[in-house]
């Protein structure tokens, strides 16, 4: 071998920019780095990844099983959001019901929408759920104890002093919710479901109806006014020609 | 059509617009085409500059020199009873009852709806009875 001048002398060294005067692949051949690189590794047992898994699915003629991938490809994006987790924050349940302040317990209103529009009612309570509760009464214009939401209610400005009017700890949103009619089990041949029976009020309804008309009728009577207030509220509302109601106070 | 009421010193306006709206006010001055100096001690109106387009001429009028002072203004206006004429002018009584239509509730309205039909019917009622006496002795 010719005599190594460079012996004792780095084989690399930085230059006055910083960088170094040989790079990587000049450095292995001067270092003659071949020589040194024969260590043999034994080759690692690799545990063998399953790539695709059998799951079970539902549904009479989708072949019962289903060959579905361990990891999604990178490409398989889906081309709607997923809804977000809901918030344990604030449910419907702990919001806060507000009321207007023109609709206090009292007031007669006028039912803007739904079966009973044009009524005027008188307001009772606001519920759990944040509705009024609003009575005809039904024996002067067929409006039921019911919920109302203050959106669909006009308020006056004529109040029915109802404060010796007590309302039944009973009678709150779970009194009015909706009863769901039994499924009936579908004979061959029908498939049109059975013929809805029409409303009918349950007996408590009518008993309740009539223990809480009495006192609103009461309050009613005892008002300056009490048999105007009567006819006032027998008589449905409505606009005439020539009358807008962002021009009319109520 | 001549004009009859003018804009000149003493001339009771209504004021339609602004600050002092449905007050009534006497002109002391004219300061240039569109603003006078106004002057209003019985009915509120503190002396000062005001738009003519949102003062309204009335027919009442008094007399007194230009830029007299307040004292000599209300001692005019209260001799001429300008309140008074005010009040009981047809145009008084008339921004007065459309001001209660306005105001009025929807009780209001059902009550003076019941009022009006029960007045026709009676109305109604006298007429044909007079109607009919009038047919029976053949004088229609």
């Amino acid at each position: 071998m010719a005599k190594n001048k460079n012996k004792g002398k780095p084989r690399n060294y930085a230059l006055e920019s910083g960088v170094y005067r040989f790079g990587k692949s000049a450095t292995y051949h001067k270092k003659a780095i071949y020589k040194f690189t024969k260590k043999k590794v034994a080759k690692k047992a690799v545990a063998k990844k399953t790539v695709f898994v059998e799951k079970k699915i539902g549904g009479a003629k989708n072949g019962g099983t289903r060959m579905v991938r361990v990891q999604k490809l990178a490409n398989d994006v889906p081309t709607k959001d997923a809804a977000a987790p809901g918030t344990s924050v604030n449910f419907f349940s702990k919001h806060k019901r507000t009321v207007r302040a023109s609709l206090s317990a009292g007031t007669v209103a006028i039912v803007l929408a739904g079966v009973h529009k044009g009524k005027r009612v008188v307001v009772l309570k606001q519920l759990e759920t944040g509705l009024l509760l609003v009575t005809g009464p039904f024996k002067l214009n067929g409006t039921p104890l019911r919920r109302v939401n203050q959106r669909f209610l006009l308020a006056t400005s004529t109040k029915v002093d109802v404060s010796g009017v007590s309302v039944p700890e009973s009678i709150n949103d779970k009194y009015f919710a909706r009863i769901k009619a039994e499924k009936s089990a579908k004979k061959d041949g029908e498939i049109f479901d059975a013929k809805k029976e029409g409303y009918k009020p349950s007996e408590q309804r009518k008993k309740d109806q009539a223990a809480i008309d009495t006192q609103v009728l009461a309050a009613i009577k005892k008002h300056s006014e009490g048999q105007v207030l009567r006819q006032y509220l027998k008589a449905p509302f409505a606009l005439s020609k020539g009358q807008f109601p962002h021009t009319m106070s109520f | 059509m001549p004009f009859k009421k003018f804009v000149e010193i003493g001339r009771v306006a209504y004021i339609a617009d602004g600050p002092c709206q449905g007050k009534i006010a006497a002109i002391v001055n004219v300061i240039d085409q569109n603003k006078v100096l106004i002057d209003g001690p019985t009915s509120g109106v503190s002396r000062q500059a005001y738009p003519l387009k949102q003062m309204h001429l009335t027919n009442l009028s008094v007399k007194f020199p230009f830029n007299a002072s307040t004292k000599v203004v209300r001692k005019e206006l209260e001799a001429n009873k300008v309140d008074e004429k005010w009040a009981d002018s047809a145009w008084c009584q008339r921004i007065k009852a459309k001001a209660v239509r306005k105001s009025m509730t929807d009780f209001d309205r059902f009550k003076l709806r019941k009022a009006k039909s029960q007045r026709n019917r009676i109305v109604t009622i006298a007429l044909n009875g007079k109607k009919k006496a009038l047919r029976k002795a053949g004088k229609i």
